[in-house]
């Protein structure tokens, strides 16, 4: 029984990491249609850069997933500016740009902070553990789902409820028509582009006491956050949010039932739910 | 002019082992040309049919582990070679079909979700694979009496494989095949309105690739006489499609220069640079850049350009007398 509960808690946690990692990876491919394989990247240097303000400068947790999610967002924004902008459209560019920026990263990262793990500690009021209807769970997962649960509600109310959000839903549904009525697409391009940074480096972060960080991460995370986007269908941020938890629940009850067919199990889904509706369960038909 | 090119470039390497100087460069050698291989596989479905695979290294990697899993049974080299090739077609034949579905970045996604099944059963189907611990072979094979043991041997051996696969692969890209396949690339609606079966012409082309990536992968697996499941890692189909692209896609000798260039800068520059993943990380950054479709294709562009240049300078002055 008590396996059961802690797998799914551990399943619901890494689902709500992999939404805050996915959730700007789906807009900027629904988007831009980019497959931007340095999101992986992201996730890694967010977890460094926290990790070391809180280590090193001893800046509070929150503060310090705030600043890596800042300077990620800043990173990115250069990144779409100056080498991306100029290669819409060429696929097999972006995919070499992407992976090429993707290495750099992680052989920087080797430099700085050398090949061996950094751990975090959750914030001092979450170290604890916190009891609910008698059965006993680890402050900080829950904290994560929380804090998860509260980005996707606000991105649904930016993306449902503003003027910027009806804008870059008209972009992801239809650029050109959106060009046409007005909409300066390639500003959302940057602004989506650096809010999916952002929240993949405050997601690396919230990870870093769960997962701790290493050289590897990047590529660790980037085919789950893929298998996501493709569950969920480009685009969708709720697509994005059931398929985090999708993936979360099949990674976790995965590795713990049948460990010899733990991937099998991961891509297997995945690839039925493709052929059967290529464009992922929540995304529209591409025109 | 072309094949004057490639005449050199074939005495260039025909003689190579007498002048690298040491079996160590002779193998880099036999891995620069067993990379350019898989390159020129994976090309076939990137330059001539626009579909960017993702999963190829597990299309190499089956052909390996069949030929491994073989051996380790007691079978003999020609059957688990037949046995590794056989496997690879039918699982090549079991992508296309699934992957076929779409095309774009939803071909990716498909190729990279069944790359990625295959490694996870490599890695964790212990039983059969061993693990991360990998398969072995205690020896190479020794076709029509000739030893494959010695690096010279086993180098001329991918040599003669590397030839075959240029011309097969130039073959079928000049075939009447093959233009209709740049038909489905740039044109499928028209295609299908001409009455082509775009579907089934995709289809052959993906066996086509799928046969060399297990020739590739064969020869990978000799050459090492090891496999294990980094070869079907995410990072390694990515590694080769970074060839294709970086060398210059749908063309013949791009995939080459792109192996050449991954290769040297994996196992000779890295004993000089110790960022050497960094560097080829900008060298990739650079070539998009600077030539977007390629290095091959880019330098004949520069040199064309300057050629041109000089013409036109030799020309003006008699023109202004």
């Amino acid at each position: 029984m008590s396996l059961w509960l802690i797998l799914t808690v551990n399943s619901v946690t890494l689902g709500g990491l992999l939404f805050l990692l996915s959730a700007g990876f789906s807009l900027i491919f629904g988007l831009m249609r980019i497959p931007n394989l340095t999101h992986g990247s992201f996730f890694m240097l967010g977890a460094y850069l926290g990790a070391s303000l809180v280590l090193y400068y001893q800046v509070d947790f929150w503060l310090a997933a705030l600043a890596a999610a800042v300077l990620v967002a800043v990173f990115g924004g250069v990144l779409e500016r100056f080498v991306l902008r100029r290669l819409a459209g060429a696929e097999q560019a972006q995919v070499l740009v992407t992976l090429g920026v993707s290495f750099m990263v992680a052989d920087l990262c080797l430099m700085v902070w050398t090949g061996d793990p950094l751990s975090i500690d959750p914030p001092e009021a979450l170290s604890g553990a916190a009891r609910i209807l008698g059965l006993t769970f680890s402050s900080f997962r829950l904290a994560i789902i929380f804090v998860a649960l509260v980005i996707a509600a606000a991105l649904w109310l930016l993306l449902d409820g503003t003027r910027l959000g009806a804008m870059i839903r008209a972009g992801v549904d239809d650029p050109q028509m959106a060009r046409v009525c007005g909409i300066r697409v390639s500003h959302l391009f940057t602004i989506v582009f650096c809010l999916g940074a952002g929240l993949a480096g405050f997601a690396g972060m919230m990870g870093g006491p769960i997962l701790s960080v290493y050289p590897g991460l990047d590529s660790d995370m980037l085919p789950l956050a893929l298998v996501v986007v493709i569950l969920g269908g480009t685009g969708s941020l709720l697509g994005s949010l059931v398929g985090s938890f999708v993936v979360g629940f099949l990674y976790n009850f995965g590795q713990a039932l049948v460990p010899e067919l733990a991937y099998f199990v991961l891509f297997l889904p995945m690839v039925l739910i493709l052929v059967a509706r290529p464009q992922g369960l929540f995304g529209r038909r591409a025109p | 002019m072309k094949r004057l090119a490639f005449a050199a470039a074939l005495i260039l390497f025909a003689t190579a082992p007498f002048w690298v100087g040491g079996s160590f460069y002779v193998n880099i050698l036999s891995q620069i040309l067993i990379g350019a291989i898989f390159a020129l596989s994976l090309d076939v479905l990137v330059g001539y049919a626009g579909l960017i695979s993702l999963g190829h290294a597990g299309l190499f990697g089956v052909a390996a582990y069949g030929v491994a899993i073989a051996l380790n049974a007691g079978l003999g080299h020609l059957a688990a070679v037949a046995i590794g090739l056989g496997l690879a077609l039918a699982v090549t034949a079991l992508f296309a079909v699934l992957a076929l579905r779409t095309t774009g970045i939803g071909f990716m996604m498909i190729t990279l979700a069944l790359g990625q099944i295959l490694w996870g059963l490599a890695y964790r189907w212990v039983d059969l694979t061993n693990g991360d611990n990998g398969l072995g072979a205690s020896s190479r094979p020794t076709p029509f009496g000739f030893s494959l043991a010695a690096p010279v041997a086993f180098y001329y051996a991918t040599l003669i494989a590397v030839c075959l696969a240029l011309v097969a692969i130039a073959v079928f890209t000049r075939s009447a095949f093959g233009a209709s396949l740049k038909g489905t690339r740039d044109q499928p609606r028209r295609m299908t309105a001409l009455g082509y079966h775009v579907w089934m012409i995709r289809f052959f082309a993906f066996l086509f690739s799928g046969f060399w990536s297990a020739i590739a992968g064969i020869l990978f697996f000799y050459y090492n006489q090891f496999i294990s499941p980094h070869a079907l890692a995410l990072s390694a189909s990515a590694e080769v499609l970074l060839m294709v692209i970086a060398g210059g896609s749908a063309t013949l000798y791009g995939p080459v220069a792109g192996a050449a260039l991954v290769v040297v800068m994996k196992s000779v520059a890295s004993a000089y640079i110790a960022r050497w993943n960094f560097a080829l990380g900008a060298i990739f950054v650079a070539i998009v850049l600077f030539m977007p479709e390629g290095l091959v294709p880019g330098t004949q562009r520069l040199l064309r350009r300057g050629f041109n240049a000089q013409r036109s300078r030799a020309s003006a002055p008699a023109e202004g007398g």
